[in-house]
């Protein structure tokens, strides 16, 4: 809190509407003074209150949990709501998060590129089994076990490691760490009864855990610090010996 | 014109808009769950504590089963709550978690043997029994009597979120993303579905059901500071709210959470005095003590927010350049414990203010958290008065929490009231009263109104500007519909919030003239519905000469059952109208499980009802037979209020615990 003159921000936006025809992507410059423990949510929201109420961007929870505002700061991915203008230099660029669809401006339908993933890959428990009923003791798990399997459930979907991904630049159907992460969340959760063939089927080729290139933007952008490294080898290790069975 | 067909639409793609969605799905309906943002990104993530169920698997919930639950839930929402649906909703709780358990949410577990604890300040060792392990644990939250808080570290909602997300892809259920209810379509007091608007083309859409639900969460945004996700601006209460037939109940009924961080206003969960934090003033002094020997810390949140409110004025806050605040100390917890159990609240801390909780204490104020009031519904969900109309979750009232909702009873009533309405919805679209007739002309009619809407606000010249409407009706809603209210302040609030209203019907659009992807309409339009809502809070809060839970009247300071043991019923049947119509609903002592008693915060000040003594001796003397006769506690429970017939067969039975039903 020093009494310092505050700094004027200059923040440079990428900007594009789609819907318009006459439109093409063009950067625009907006001016904003500083502020004691600004973030980027407080930057767009005074840019489209006072300065052009057009500009598209999304923002949710706005406390870094819903991973909705991803978005390229400076370059590289984050999540917008919690990025102090205090860590940045007073130029600050931002982009819309590559490879998802853009709605216009920031905003850009991740959520559609997620769905499609999660169908694709059935991130849910797999169990034909065990019946439910609802009045009976629940079945016991490993305490350490269940604290494993949520460290990997921390997943926001932000969208972070695609946009951070090299190999994804190169095979776009690639799965990417956010869906690896989701295979190794369920693959360790004994709820789930898929075999390690199933697994296969689903990650086990070039689109899958084989494609990684293993340069691990993943790892350096994830908001959540998720373990992508570790479990994408992990994976990858056990892929091959299912596949070598 | 573009319209979809389905058997029930579900506004509103949080927990309990899912829960709803994948229930009557099994049931064989069709359904489409209308969203403004991935239901992952829903509010509902940002449940951070945890969840009440009474399964009573770790050493301090030793006890504890549906009767303690019951009656914490009663008292916290000082006798406000519908006693039979709470009674639905505990039997109900320990169901529902453990159908999230069986659908993949990592619950944490009990671990036999002895832990280390942190209550009262002091280092405590508890054994945690040998049986019990590897069931679902819980920590302690505020009111209540027992550790009934089941928990995934401190990303409860989040977990629960997305196994519910994750059950509906495997159930194939509909979503539309990025879809926006503008209006209901209804006629002859029955609800036909909603005209919804696409948020990426600006494309109008009619949805004609035969049940329409709305699970759109609470309305804290009407407020300038809350820890509500942007999102929760009450447009649900207000579609309902605008058909001049559905009515909302307990609008004033406001929560606030007494650990926000400032100023910024982002949550850190009520976990952190479960397990063990402290409150502290400028001076570093723990206060809670002081005012509430008992709970201290761990009073209901209505009552720790007052208490800090009252400790400020004294002049015991810390300054700051966004006003005074007190301090929240969880170094005491210990960084290991920290680290695994409250990481989204280390995380919050580290990037939103810079510090290490496990070494630095946190800045926190009591700041808008929730809505006890909603769409006020039957037990079923379903609207009292406009048929085919359905709501649950924080955007319904069909009155669990009365005038304070405790912690960790919210995220469990998105899932326990879903799984229910379900039920319900799926009896009623099975049945001949569902069959829907509605004309395409009246279809037309609602889309061309939505449609002549937008218009109006695109193209009006020399009009208002939301934002700054919007602005000040925030600010009025902090300053004088806050934690404690006053006669002359409310009133001030009605007046200028009616002003505004008027206003509102003159905003223009400035500049940005899309159809399409277009923010600065959206707030045109949702500003007009915030400040009706608003108005419904202010009204009833300055009609309310009392003091019952989180509503707090400096000027009429007891909770006064003689005259207002009743629910607030809001309606708003003419567009022209300034002001919302306001009636009561008595809430019948003679019924009840639990007559109104003291619930043992400060000094009773209660002016009893006449008939709160006379149920008082029934429910004794009935108890006190059974109890020789040798009767269950179910059994006793049946005689005094019998519930169960209420609920939907398949969720009847008797919940097992360890020791008890097995």
């Amino acid at each position: 809190m020093s009494d310092k003159k505050p700094r004027l921000l200059k923040i440079n936006i990428l900007r594009f509407d789609p819907h318009d025809p006459d439109d093409f992507p063009h950067m625009e410059t907006f001016e904003i003074q500083e502020a004691y423990g600004m973030t980027l949510y407080i930057v767009l929201n005074a840019i489209r209150e006072h300065h052009d109420n057009s500009l598209m961007f999304d923002f949710v929870c706005r406390a870094g949990i819903c991973g909705s505002c991803s978005m390229l700061v400076n370059g590289r991915p984050t999540l917008a709501c919690r990025t102090l203008t205090s860590k940045l230099d007073e130029n600050i660029t931002l982009a819309p998060l590559p490879l998802f669809k853009l709605i216009k401006d920031l905003s850009i339908y991740s959520g559609e590129w997620m769905r499609y993933l999660n169908e694709h890959l059935e991130t849910w428990i797999h169990d034909k089994e065990s019946e439910l009923n609802v009045d009976k003791i629940e079945e016991r798990m490993d305490p350490d076990l269940a604290d494993e399997i949520y460290e990997l459930d921390r997943c926001i979907e932000c969208g972070c490691c695609v946009a951070g991904c090299g190999t994804i630049q190169m095979r776009p159907k690639f799965t990417g760490a956010v869906g690896l992460n989701k295979i190794a969340r369920y693959h360790l959760d004994p709820r789930d009864k898929r075999s390690d063939e199933e697994y296969y089927e689903l990650i086990g080729n070039e689109d899958g855990v084989f494609g990684c290139m293993t340069l691990l933007g993943c790892e350096d952008v994830c908001p959540k610090d998720l373990p992508l490294q570790s479990k994408i080898a992990y994976l990858r290790r056990m892929m091959i010996k299912t596949g070598l069975k | 014109m573009n319209i979809i067909y389905t058997d029930v639409l579900v506004i509103g793609g949080g927990l309990a808009g899912l829960r709803v969605a994948t229930g009557v799905k099994e049931r064989g309906h069709d359904v489409v769950v209308l969203t403004l943002v991935p239901p992952k990104r829903s509010h509902s993530a940002a449940a951070q504590g945890g969840m009440q169920a009474s399964l009573a698997n770790s050493k301090m919930g030793e006890g504890d089963n549906e009767d303690v639950h019951f009656s914490d839930t009663i008292k916290g929402s000082d006798w406000g709550a519908d006693q039979e649906v709470a009674r639905m909703f505990t039997h109900c709780a320990p169901k529902a978690i453990r159908e999230l358990a069986h659908w993949g949410v990592p619950w944490s577990r009990v671990k036999r043997g002895d832990r280390t604890a942190i209550i009262n300040a002091q280092k405590v060792t508890i054994t945690e029994k040998d049986e019990a392990h590897g069931l679902i644990t819980a920590r302690d939250f505020g009111g209540t009597k027992k550790w009934r808080t089941c928990y995934t570290s401190d990303g409860t909602g989040h977990s629960m979120l997305y196994a519910m997300d994750n059950k509906a892809h495997e159930d194939k259920v509909e979503i539309h993303e990025r879809l926006e209810a503008m209006s209901l379509i209804h006629e002859n007091g029955r609800c036909c579905g909603a005209i919804a608007r696409n948020l990426m083309s600006g494309e109008l859409v009619a949805y004609v059901s035969k049940a329409t639900t709305i699970a759109t969460g609470g309305y804290g945004r009407i407020y300038s500071v809350s820890t509500n996700a942007i999102i929760c601006q009450g447009m649900g209460q207000a579609i309902a709210l605008e058909t001049g037939v559905a009515t909302l109940g307990n609008m004033e009924a406001i929560q606030f959470h007494p650990t926000a961080i400032v100023p910024v206003g982002i949550l850190t969960t009520e976990g952190c005095r479960g397990d063990g934090g402290l409150l502290l003033d400028k001076d570093g002094y723990r206060f809670m003590p002081d005012y509430e020997p008992e709970k201290k810390e761990l009073a209901s949140r209505d009552v720790v927010s007052r208490r800090m409110t009252e400790h400020i004025r004294k002049g015991k806050g810390v300054k700051s350049r966004y006003g005074d605040h007190l301090w929240l100390d969880i170094t005491i917890l210990g960084r290991e414990h920290i680290e695994k159990n409250l990481r989204e609240v280390k995380e919050i801390c580290e990037n939103f203010l810079g510090i290490d909780p496990a070494v630095d204490w946190i800045p926190v104020r009591p700041t808008q958290h929730y809505s006890m009031g909603g769409i006020r519904t039957k037990y079923t969900g379903e609207s009292q008065t406009l048929k085919g109309l359905y709501s649950c979750g924080e955007a319904a009232c069909w009155d669990l929490h009365g005038f304070n909702r405790l912690g960790g009873n919210s995220v469990s009533e998105t899932v326990v009231s879903g799984m229910l309405v379900a039920e319900y919805i799926s009896d009623f679209c099975d049945s001949q009263e569902s069959s829907i007739n509605i004309h395409s002309s009246t279809i037309e009619k609602f889309l061309k109104i939505q449609e002549d809407k937008i218009t109006a606000l695109l193209t009006k010249e020399n009009g208002e500007d939301a934002y700054v409407l919007r602005r000040r009706m925030e600010e009025i809603m902090m300053d004088k519909v806050g934690i404690f209210r006053n006669g002359d302040d409310l009133k001030d609030a009605v007046d200028e919030l009616e002003e505004l209203l008027k206003r509102s019907k003159n905003i223009e659009v400035f500049r940005s003239k899309s159809r399409a992807a277009n923010p600065a309409l959206v707030n045109a339009y949702r500003t007009q519905k915030m400040i009706k809502i608003a108005l419904t809070v202010a009204y009833g809060a300055l009609l309310r000469t009392e003091s019952r839970g989180a509503h707090s009247r400096e000027d009429y300071p007891s909770r006064d059952d003689a005259n207002w043991l009743k629910r607030t019923i809001t309606s708003w049947e003419n567009e022209e109208q300034t002001l919302p119509t306001v009636n009561y609903e008595d809430i019948d002592i003679s019924k009840m499980e639990l007559p109104p008693g003291f619930r043992g915060y400060g000094k009773d000040l209660t002016k009893h009802n006449t008939d709160t003594h006379t149920r008082q001796i029934i429910v004794d003397a009935v108890t006190d037979k059974l109890k020789k006769e040798g009767a269950s506690r179910m059994e006793i429970q049946n005689a005094l209020m019998p519930f169960i017939d209420k609920l939907p067969k398949k969720y009847q039975g008797i919940n097992e615990r360890l020791g008890e039903n097995v």
